[in-house]
């Protein structure tokens, strides 16, 4: 790995502290992804970025600073990256998925937090991540009481905007986050100085669509009897997508795919014949959170779908690219980015539950695990629902909480292994 | 060719030898798990060999928080699955499985023999055997002594659910002269409580089984009866459950 000190010392990181990630990180991925057999060629990209999470986009990220360009960071998949991209900012996701800032957030949050939560703001204040130092403006959103609580926190000490995500979905609400991403539209522009034109924000709507096809077309491997490609790959990918370079991971997903074409003419599976599909559902696995993955996949399962924000929720559903005015396509962002993710953060949200059942038919998944991180108060209320809807429908399904600690490694081993053996009596 | 369940949970290791038609066990032996549970399940071997049988002649199939430490295994299953198995084995083929270990609490829903559902408790060993365990050796007693006393006493309201808190409340009882007794029995009434609640997040089948250490303990038996509002069966080989599932799961 080339040596990034000089630009984390620039940027005002705790290196000695920061250091310590930097060694933990190889030897937990060489456990969780080099070991595995008969990997797709096209993942050797994908380690690479993983290798040099810290270097590489950073490193991109202060050429465009240099460069007069601004970065906006992000943490919730309601909030439209195409806005920031159209006013000339670069965008990249903040969710912080290990275990390793959680101290860092509990010097200021309430233990009870989530994970998630306790380690965004403990990257920041602990200094110990490049995308932290990096943005230019911090997008939090007010899908939990969580995170709008902790957002007042982190204004102490990040530049703050935070955009008010409607809790029902009535037309006075589509309105009301119509209104917001025009107050998002005025605020990247004013960051960047650029005037965002409909020829920008129809060419952002027109990159964005592409990222999202490709990992379209890289989870339709995942429907087939003989799945090319593991679930935790998937997920790697998926959570890659969320910082790197739009149209250059496009490039690298739809290589790897066409990779996937051979190996699916060939019928090449990565499992073990009679491996058990499992449908994951929940709240988000933000990288470098790959614990479920890993388990389930070494206990005999594979994961052929994700019903989370690091999954189909991000990347189904297409922004319509029909919008000729700027307020038009903002009305086709409201529409995708409203309409078409279902957080339990909606009140009522049937139409996860339905998407949850969707998936699992299209997919062929033998059982749903529903996965909530520790203290998501939604999140774990809703999963009353899903487990009584899919016991209605006569599809198996485990509830697990967890948190990004791994203490609860071997209970999990059980659960895990207990239902996969279900599955197959 | 015969089978052999090795059952090593976190208190107690459990091991069955089946006849080679699996209907019935041929022998039985059950030991503290201890400190090494590779150790423990080196003993169950010596013992599985002390029968007369040669090592060929044995399937084993090793379950159990502790099914990792058993190297001469043919394989491995997790617990739910086994004590599912055994459970249908001693109760029926329509059971709703409550099995009370040492540091976990698991509900299995049996359906014509086949698990169907099942819920364990979380990271926490409030509805355990451990909770009393640790009431026990607060007070100087053992688990028999424990639930001897028990018996005679009045059902107090321990409030924590927490074994730590409780620990602590149990402490302050003493301190304000409560009697042992009284203690005892607040101690069973709080595990069953806890179980209970277990137990009414899933959908039942059939009737009541209780497996696991507490199988031969009527006050906790009766006290769960109580709460559940239906009566709760179990045997003495209940204990078995989890080795006796696991040599009939062995092929």
């Amino acid at each position: 790995m080339a040596d990034y000190h000089a630009m984390w010392e620039s940027l005002g990181m705790d290196v000695k502290t920061h250091d310590l990630l930097c060694e933990a990180l190889p030897g937990a991925f060489g456990d969780v992804y080099l070991s595995q057999e008969n990997r797709p060629e096209g993942m050797d990209y994908f380690n690479m970025v993983v290798a040099e999470i810290h270097g590489i986009r950073p490193a991109e990220l202060v050429e465009h600073k240099k460069n007069g360009g601004k970065v906006v960071g992000t943490f919730c998949i309601h909030v439209p990256d195409e806005i920031p991209i159209a006013a000339g900012a670069i965008a990249t996701g903040l969710c912080s998925g290990s275990q390793f800032w959680v101290p860092g957030g509990e010097k200021k949050l309430p233990a009870a937090t989530c994970p998630l939560i306790k380690a965004s703001l403990g990257a920041r204040f602990d200094r110990t991540c490049p995308f932290f130092r990096l943005a230019d403006l911090f997008v939090g959103e007010t899908t939990c009481d969580g995170k709008k609580k902790a957002w007042e926190i982190l204004a102490e000490d990040a530049p703050m905007y935070i955009m008010d995500i409607p809790q029902m979905k009535r037309p006075k609400d589509y309105e009301h986050w119509e209104d917001e991403i025009h107050g998002y539209l005025k605020r990247c522009e004013e960051l960047t100085g650029n005037k965002v034109t409909p020829a920008n924000l129809r060419a952002a709507i027109k990159l964005l669509n592409n990222k999202r096809k490709a990992l379209q077309r890289l989870a339709e491997f995942r429907k087939l009897d003989n799945i090319p490609i593991s679930g935790k790959d998937v997920l790697l990918i998926t959570q890659i997508a969320f910082y790197d370079d739009p149209a250059r991971i496009t490039a690298q997903i739809n290589k790897l795919c066409d990779e996937l074409d051979e190996r699916a003419k060939n019928n090449v599976s990565v499992f073990k014949k009679g491996a058990k599909r499992i449908l994951l559902t929940g709240t988000p696995l933000s990288i470098p959170n790959w614990k479920l993955h890993h388990l389930i996949e070494t206990l005999g399962g594979a994961v052929v779908c994700e019903e989370m924000c690091t999954g189909i929720r991000y990347y189904e559903k297409c922004v319509d690219e029909s919008g000729s005015t700027i307020d038009e396509m903002i009305k086709h962002l409201t529409e995708r980015y409203m309409g078409a993710i279902h957080c339990a953060c909606f009140t009522p949200n049937f139409e996860r539950i339905d998407d949850i059942k969707r998936l699992a038919k299209e997919y062929k998944a033998d059982g749903v695990i529903d996965v909530n991180l520790k203290f998501c108060n939604i999140y774990d209320t809703e999963g009353y629902f899903v487990e009584r809807e899919l016991n209605n429908a006569g599809i198996p399904v485990l509830g697990i909480e967890t948190d990004y600690t791994d203490q609860d490694a071997e209970q999990l081993k059980t659960r895990i292994g207990a239902f996969i053996e279900m599955l197959g009596n | 060719m015969l089978f052999a369940g090795i059952d090593i949970g976190s208190t107690a290791a459990k091991a069955v030898l089946m006849s080679e038609d699996k209907r019935e066990i041929v022998a039985r032996n059950l030991m503290p798990s201890g400190w090494n549970s590779r150790e423990t399940a080196e003993r169950l071997l010596s013992w599985l060999m002390s029968l007369g049988y040669s090592r060929d002649d044995i399937r084993i199939i090793a379950t159990g928080y502790g099914r990792v430490s058993v190297p001469y295994a043919d394989s491995t299953l997790t617990e739910i699955t086994c004590h599912g198995k055994g459970a249908a084995f001693l109760g029926g083929d329509d059971l709703t499985v409550i099995d009370i270990g040492g540091q976990d609490t698991k509900v299995i829903i049996i359906k014509n023999s086949r698990v169907i559902d099942f819920v364990m408790n979380d990271k926490c060993s409030a509805g355990t055997g451990k909770f009393l365990e640790v009431m026990a050796n607060r007070m100087g007693l053992t688990l028999p002594e424990f639930f001897a006393l028990a018996e005679h006493g009045k059902d107090i309201k321990i409030s924590s659910m927490c074994t730590v808190f409780a620990e602590s409340e149990i402490v302050s009882l003493m301190g304000l002269g409560t009697p042992r007794e009284d203690i005892a029995c607040g101690a069973v009434g709080s595990v069953v409580s806890k179980v209970a609640t277990l137990v009414s997040k899933k959908a039942s089948s059939g009737k009541y089984y209780l497996t696991g250490g507490f199988c031969e303990s009527p006050l906790l038996i009766r006290k769960l009866s109580e709460t559940l509002g239906s009566e709760v069966f179990t045997t003495p080989d209940a204990r078995f459950a989890g080795a006796i599932g696991a040599a009939l799961l062995g092929k």
